[in-house]
């Protein structure tokens, strides 16, 4: 207990882990207990506070503060608590139909306020929990228990959605990719306000194999478009370049590296990762990964305690009998 | 100067006018110049959903009743004896309630033939001998005022504003009123505008000049004070007390306050309130929605904050998810619903009871509540503090149902001395070895509070059935019976005081039992019967989960009891459910509080039965 340097070890709970074998989630987890200890912030100040959905059952197996909530609320509990106790670092884990269904107002508020939350949205595109519905991320014509002849839905882009709603920070990565995970993890964590990132999950049991392409050796280099601040975007057979306001996608071989979009995440302009949102929809062809977006705006509960210290500074911390005498009074003798 | 003064015990006002006349802010303002001459008083604001409904037109009616007496008085008043009608809507509006012999202020400008039409009067009822049985005093109140600011350069539109402010005067001339505060709050309140307030100023004095020298207005009024224990007073409505309640909940101990809401009427204003109260620590938090306003506060709760949330009856329905995973999380939590008329969205600005089984029952499961209400608007204050006790030292969520009634109307606060309010200091769960979160005290069945930042002690906890002291997710039969009838036996089990019964023969065989905003009326129908000789008891619950230890024998004793409620027979319900008792109910919801006299009329069927 007296040690300062924590490992993976202790941030793992004593608690059996549940998720049906192949579960994407896994690898998330694993990745998560070995990235914390890297943050050197005890785990008494750690809070995970979930929903509903196979994702949602993360908290228990970490050795931190944690809930299980309720279905696509657990951004509302987590506002609460983090705006109250600015001294947390408070992470919400949430899967497409927990974030994107039934919570999606509170998602999009939660990213608009900019409050101190890191989001990951465990994306596997289907209700896995309740045994295998479409989810707001399936894609059209989807084959499911509740959709026998084919979803109708347009999906959401979680993506263009956070972007829409004025994210702070947006980023997307693979669940199997423990390095690119990490990496992504730590730049959530360096961010101030809000952290949204999307993780693509597979779900062995009712959607296997749904992010293939960017998994299998001989896919992966040309479907994932790696965004890295600085750097080129490019794939191993595709680049960006600018199309007039917008981005296209060209083959490599037919442009030279100098014409390439270099990618800046710290751009004001929201219209610039939006575009890098919509290279990718359902089809997985060339999908961008990394760091849409980090901006630096105020965090919300520092505004929030900001201007409660100002106002204490400026008249003095409130004093109650002042307060119920306040107004018009009389004297009854 | 010269014209005869008469001396009256007690006399009921109502302001009516267009929602856009200011009928409202001159309420209030003669409530005030009121209080500050120690009369005793009830306020009944009245007004329309709509924010500007058409002008001129019976929704479009706003209404402010006041009483005031030289004794302590319990409600706003059966029936005004001067009515204020700035229109013929407003006229037509209230007429019906007043009794023959009333007095009636009209604007006479404002009765044109256009404006009649509007409201369906076919002849004008100032000339038809319509209300001959009344005292009519016809004042061109619009013109008045305009000619009054002739001197200044207002628009003709800009001047008729002022004419609340005429009125206001005059009524103030009347009955005797000080001016000094009221010109103090037109110069607050205006005083970046001075055009603005000059003319408010102006109508104002002419008002009260109008009234000493026309010879319409033969006599004025005056109200001794009324007897009131000594110490120092304001007015104060039910929703600025509850605001008041939890800041000194908060302050007592030491937890910070955290309101997550959304907008609703009539809760918004303790919302207002409380967002005013920064230097406090108080965080407000206006939500997305009703959902996120409860779950924030949960949070705030899980995080060792103060956590409360305030909202009307609709807004309740869309929390009762998250107030069940309360029950479940065994957090503290606070749950303000300012009743409304329902169901769904019912009558926004109209007072009703019937949120009690929603407030009760409304949740998936077995999910015991407690449930307080408070009885008068002064009593929000000391009922919000009760809520704060009971919800952190049982970790539980507690209601606390307030109406329209009480939230809007005020009353005389003596302002309580902050060394007397009780010590309401928490304990947090510490450090330690093989901590177990859902290990309950024995003496009060409360899991402990164990708050996030807190070294040793990380723990999870959610929706998920508990197993027993350790927490962890259990599917167990034996454990979720054992954990039902824990968190059933913990608010069952909940230390609040005995009913108090008031029966001074001690012989009564009648009880009148109430609950939250009905008190008023009861009690003053309860002194009216007394006086004429009738033996009836009195009692009123403020704690309706659990239900006082003595309500069984209390309602052994007397052989009729009489429930009136806002709404179809809910307390009534839980009574007979709990206590096999057939009590008799008195319902109504009209939306309106029960007058004094249905009161007496109900109790008097059932005393000659």
């Amino acid at each position: 207990m007296t040690e300062n340097v924590l490992t993976k070890k202790d941030f793992t709970s004593d608690q059996e882990v549940k998720w049906c074998p192949g579960c994407g989630d896994y690898s998330i987890l694993a990745t998560m207990q070995s990235f914390l200890p890297e943050l050197g912030i005890p785990r008494e100040n750690i809070v995970f506070i979930s929903g509903i959905g196979c994702s949602s059952r993360f908290p228990y197996y970490l050795n931190t503060f944690g809930m299980h909530s309720i279905h696509g609320r657990a951004p509302t509990i987590a506002s609460g608590l983090a705006i109250s106790r600015p001294d947390l670092s408070v992470f919400v884990i949430t899967g497409d139909g927990d974030a994107l269904s039934i919570g999606g107002n509170h998602l999009i508020h939660s990213l608009r306020r900019n409050i101190e939350l890191k989001i990951l949205l465990f994306n596997n595109r289907i209700y896995g929990l309740t045994k295998g519905q479409y989810s707001p991320t399936s894609e059209q014509g989807k084959i499911t228990k509740s959709s026998p002849t084919g979803s109708l839905d347009l999906p959401f882009n979680p993506i263009s959605l956070a972007l829409g709603a004025e994210a702070s920070f947006v980023a997307r990565t693979v669940d199997t990719d423990r390095k690119h995970l990490t990496e992504t993890l730590r730049a959530a964590s360096a961010h101030k306000g809000s952290a949204f990132i999307e993780i693509y999950q597979n779900c062995p049991i009712f959607n296997d194999g749904a992010f293939d392409l960017l998994k299998d050796s001989d896919t992966k280099g040309a479907a994932l478009l790696q965004m890295v601040h600085g750097e080129p975007i490019k794939s191993a057979t595709h680049g960006l370049v600018h199309d007039g306001a917008s981005l296209k996608l060209v083959e490599l071989a037919t442009v030279a590296e100098s014409d390439l979009v270099v990618h800046d995440a710290h751009n004001p302009d929201p219209a610039y990762a939006f575009a890098l949102s919509r290279l990718s929809a359902s089809e997985l062809d060339h999908v961008p990964v990394g760091i849409f977006r980090d901006v630096v705006r105020p965090g919300y509960s520092s505004l929030v305690n900001n201007q409660i210290t100002e106002i204490i500074a400026a008249q003095g911390a409130g004093d109650l009998a002042t307060l119920l005498a306040g107004g018009d009074t009389w004297m009854v003798e | 100067m010269g014209k005869p003064v008469v001396c009256l015990d007690q006399v009921v006002i109502r302001f009516a006018g267009d929602s856009g006349d200011g009928m409202q802010l001159t309420g209030d303002r003669f409530t005030m110049d009121t209080a500050s001459l120690g009369n005793d008083l009830s306020t009944l604001p009245n007004y329309p959903a709509e924010i500007r409904a058409p002008q001129g037109t019976l929704p479009g009616v706003s209404s402010f009743q006041l009483h005031f007496a030289d004794h302590l008085i319990q409600t706003p008043g059966d029936a005004p004896d001067i009515l204020v009608a700035m229109n013929p809507a407003a006229l037509k509006a209230n007429i019906r309630d007043l009794p023959r012999g009333a007095t009636i202020i009209v604007d006479r400008d404002e009765f044109t033939t256009r404006n009649l039409s509007k409201v369906g009067y076919a002849t004008n009822p100032l000339e038809d001998g319509s209300l001959e049985s009344y005292k009519v005093h016809a004042v061109g109140l619009t013109s008045l005022t305009v000619a009054a600011l002739a001197q200044l350069s207002l628009s003709r539109k800009e001047a008729e504003r002022s004419k609340n402010m005429f009125a206001l005067g005059l009524l103030s001339w009347m009955y005797h009123r000080p001016t000094e505060a009221t010109e103090n709050f037109l110069k607050a309140k205006f005083g970046k505008k001075p055009e603005i307030l000059q003319a408010n100023l102006l109508a104002y004095k002419t008002g009260w000049n109008y009234g000493e020298t026309s010879e319409d207005f033969a006599v004025s009024y005056k109200i001794a004070p009324a007897k009131m224990p000594a110490g120092k007073y304001r007015n104060i409505s039910g929703n600025v007390a509850l605001a008041y309640g939890l800041i000194a909940a908060s302050q007592q101990s030491g937890l910070k306050l955290f309101l997550g809401s959304y907008p609703i009427t009539p809760a918004s204003d303790i919302l207002h309130e409380l967002a005013k109260q920064k230097k406090f620590g108080v965080i407000t938090f206006q939500a997305e929605d009703e959902i996120a306003a409860v779950g924030s506060a949960l949070g705030a709760s899980y995080g060792g904050a103060l956590g409360i949330t305030t909202t009307s009856g609709p807004g309740l329905a869309l929390k009762s998810e998250m107030i069940g995973l309360g029950v479940m999380l065994e957090l503290p939590l606070i749950i303000i619903d300012v009743q409304r008329g329902g169901p769904s969205t019912g009558l926004p600005t109209k007072t009703e009871q019937a949120d009690l089984l929603q407030a009760m029952f409304g949740r998936n499961g077995e999910s015991p509540v407690v449930v307080l209400a408070p009885s008068t608007p002064s009593d929000c204050f000391d009922m919000a503090i009760e809520a704060a006790r009971i919800a952190t030292t049982y970790r539980v969520p507690v209601f606390l149902l307030s109406d329209g009634y009480i939230a809007n109307g005020s009353e005389p606060w003596k302002i309580p001395d902050v060394s007397t309010l009780p010590d309401l200091a928490v304990e947090f769960a510490k450090t330690q070895e093989d901590f177990l979160p859902y290990l309950r005290d024995p003496k009060t069945l409360a899991r402990p509070w164990a708050i996030p930042g807190t070294k040793g002690i990380e723990h999870r906890i959610g929706g998920v059935e508990k197993a027993d002291k350790t927490g962890e997710i259990s599917y167990d039969p034996t454990n979720h019976d054992l954990m039902v009838r824990a968190r059933a036996a913990k608010v069952a089990g909940i230390d609040i005081p005995d009913l108090v019964v008031d029966d001074p023969s001690g012989k009564a065989e009648v009880l009148l039992l109430g609950w939250g905003s009905t008190y008023g009326p009861i009690a003053a129908a309860v002194e009216l019967l007394r006086a004429n000789g009738e033996d009836v008891a009195q009692a009123h619950l403020r704690y309706i989960n659990p239900f006082p230890k003595n309500l069984a024998e209390v309602l052994q004793k007397y052989p009729k009891v009489i429930v009136p409620e806002m709404n179809l027979g809910q307390l009534s319900m839980l009574l007979r459910a709990q206590f096999l008792k057939d009590v008799i109910g008195y319902n109504m919801v009209r939306g309106l509080p029960f007058t004094t006299t249905e009161i007496i009329e109900a109790t008097m069927e059932v005393l000659n039965d």
